[in-house]
């Protein structure tokens, strides 16, 4: 990327209610969807991870304009949004293939050859932990515990788990991504959760205030005669 | 010591191949104990908890009850779920949320309910995408059942429950980070007073943070009793609970065992949970409640599984792991990639953690790799110290929250009970086991 096509960071201002300015880059569908799991939150900020994770979906990583639409529909700045996603693993502020093959090589999966076996994931994909192969379909990635540890060494491809691998059952897995024969079971890079909530929020707030002062008063009244009980028997 | 015959509390359905399913969790009995909480009063069912005595399942085993109780004279905002599983070779909220999906949004609704909480947020891993899926599928399947949104089974309760997928950092399973983090910030742990987020949690307001297993344990507890949860187990350790077994064991899983009447010994060696160490070998060590905790050796491996039998050993129960390390493991090796573990998931706040779980790894590595040096075993020792310092147990802190304080477990275990296998690393410029 030259310095000319790299996006301008673009300094909104600060405010504390998502903007009106509609989104350039996130499709309808999936802004739409994001405002749908905005209104789950009380706070439309809570709502910055879950959009990060839908505009990967859109674009297989986390990309600056994506960014910048994110913090128009949360009413925060762009550099929030960067702030936030550089934190966390999953958030890929660059571009990464269409498959991402973690190999574990935590404690549990150290004990049986995770090490040995993300080598042989290095010298047959013929790239470091880190980065991606030359036809952009494998990012390997050195990961931490992911918690599957009773099938050692642990491997997760876009964080599905494929179960305990060999060097030689490593390599099937990789031709079989390679041709495409885990597609229907293993979706591309961005898109983690394929079931989608079927309906919004359903506890009315007048409705919810109204049923906690009726279990606050009946509360209350326990409260009371169970100390006039035990004031009656003292 | 053996293996008791304890009822099955959390991991009934296990064995099903649907048990994921509205329609095999409602033909085991599934949302009864929702339905007979409704039908008591929210005080009633906070003192069923209450008599169970449930520990948290999540790694600090504090009661639950007395979690809740802290919130009773105030009207609470927020539950939130920790479901962020992180800790090293820890894997039973995994199986939870993959299995019982129902078990754990049953028990989420009976808490909000003796809470009185109309809000509830289940955070799961974001690694965990066939969960994130289940647990989905399992809460609309609850709504279009009637268990959960407005006047749930005609009650007069409503609740609504959101599914929160993370998105990758250990450091998120401290509750005030996974508060941050659910605010949609940077993973950073709260500095304390207040300890609790009882005081203050989420966007501020009263919110009770509860572990997956914990809430799982709930829809029994309101069926049975509580007095029937804490009649099994002993002490402070009611109940079963889950074991996350590791390493060189021949059948690593996820066990329920009945606390304390049941022995490291036991869950390593018994023939229907671990089944011995493979190939014959003996065991070298074994590290009793994630990585976070110090190690064991073959002397303490009759201790009972037991949250204050462990404690009063110098360790912890912690999260419920347990990892087995056979004659063959090079302790060098394994202590620095626990070191690496922490040094790449410190959230960067405190000076301490930051610096010194690099400093630490880069250590450990060169000793592994030939390059130690004589004075490196005291270095070793004297960085953990400026961490935690005295090096005691429980360490004390010097960082804002306990990631820190956790760092010198490892190192100081394995310079305590393997000092010759560091020093032949030194002296013979490698690693012996190689």
């Amino acid at each position: 990327m030259t310095d000319a096509e790299r996006p301008v960071p673009v300094a909104a201002p600060r405010s504390t209610t998502p903007t009106t300015a509609v989104p350039s880059h996130l499709s309808a569908a999936t802004v739409e969807r994001a405002r749908a799991l905005i209104a789950l939150y009380p706070e439309p900020r809570s709502a910055l991870i879950p959009l990060c994770h839908l505009a990967q979906e859109q674009d297989g990583w986390l990309r600056p304009e994506a960014m910048v639409d994110i913090a128009d529909l949360l009413g925060v700045t762009p550099a929030e949004v960067y702030g936030t996603a550089t934190f966390y693993d999953m958030l890929h502020t660059e571009p990464v293939g269409t498959y991402l093959v973690s190999v574990c090589t935590n404690i549990a999966c150290l004990l049986h050859g995770a090490a040995e076996l993300l080598e042989h994931a290095e010298d047959s994909l013929g790239v470091n932990a880190g980065a991606t192969t030359a036809d952009g379909t494998i990012t390997l990635e050195e990961a931490e515990c992911l918690a599957d540890c009773d099938r050692a060494p642990c491997v997760q491809v876009n964080h599905r788990y494929v179960g305990a691998q060999t060097a030689e059952s490593f390599d099937q897995l990789v031709a079989d991504l390679r041709s495409g024969a885990r597609s229907t079971d293993i979706p591309t890079h961005g898109t983690l959760i394929r079931v989608r909530r079927t309906t919004g929020l359903e506890a009315d707030p007048a409705t919810v205030a109204t049923e906690r002062a009726t279990m606050a008063e009946a509360q209350q009244q326990r409260a009371a005669e169970a100390s006039a009980t035990a004031g009656g028997g003292s | 010591m053996a293996v008791t015959e304890a009822p099955k509390i959390i991991t009934s359905r296990i064995g099903h191949e649907d048990s994921h399913t509205l329609e095999r969790y409602l033909a085991t009995g599934g949302y009864e104990g929702l339905r007979k909480a409704l039908a008591m009063t929210p005080e009633a069912v906070a003192h069923e908890v209450d008599t169970a005595s449930l520990l948290g399942r999540g790694g600090a085993g504090f009661p639950a009850g007395r979690k809740w109780a802290m919130l009773r004279k105030s009207p609470v905002t927020y539950l939130v779920v920790n479901g962020d599983e992180s800790e090293p070779a820890t894997f039973k909220d995994h199986l939870l949320v993959e299995r019982d999906p129902h078990q754990l949004v049953e028990g989420v609704l009976i808490a909000a309910y003796a809470l009185q909480v109309s809000r509830v947020f289940i955070f799961l891993r974001g690694e965990f995408a066939l969960g994130l899926e289940r647990v989905q599928a399992a809460l609309n399947d609850a709504y279009a059942h009637g268990a959960v949104g407005a006047d749930i089974f005609g009650s007069g309760f409503s609740v609504d429950v959101v599914v929160h997928p993370g998105a990758g950092a250990y450091i998120c399973g401290e509750e005030t980070a996974l508060l941050e983090s659910l605010e949609g910030k940077r993973g950073f742990p709260r500095i304390k007073p207040p300890f609790f987020p009882a005081a203050i949690g989420l966007y501020g307001a009263p919110t009770v943070v509860n572990n997956v297993e914990t809430m799982s344990n709930l829809p029994w507890i309101v069926l049975n009793g509580g007095a029937a949860f804490a009649a099994l187990g002993e002490g402070r350790s009611t109940g079963t609970r889950l074991f996350a077994l590791a390493g060189h064991v021949n059948k690593p899983g996820v066990y329920e065992i009945e606390m304390v009447k049941t022995t490291f010994a036991d869950l390593i060696h018994a023939p229907v949970l671990g089944g011995g160490i493979p190939h014959g070998r003996e065991l070298k060590a074994f590290i009793p409640g994630g990585v976070s905790a110090p190690w064991f050796g073959p002397d303490q491996i009759d201790l009972p599984l037991g949250q204050d039998e462990v404690a009063q050993a110098g360790s912890m129960l912690g999260s419920g792991s347990v990892v087995v390390m056979d004659d063959h493991t090079c302790a060098v090796r394994a202590s620095w990639r626990i070191t690496k573990f922490f040094s790449r998931e410190s959230c960067g706040q405190c000076t301490p953690c930051r610096e010194g779980s690099g400093w630490l790894e880069r250590i450990m590595e060169r000793i592994e790799t030939g390059q130690g040096r004589e004075e490196d075993l005291d270095l070793l020792l004297d960085a953990c110290d400026n961490i935690a310092p005295g090096l005691t147990w429980p360490p004390q802190q010097t960082t804002i929250c306990v990631l820190g304080s956790s760092i010198p477990s490892s190192i100081g275990s394995a310079i305590q009970m393997f000092r010759d296998e560091f020093l032949v690393h030194i002296k013979e410029g490698g690693c012996p086991y190689d």
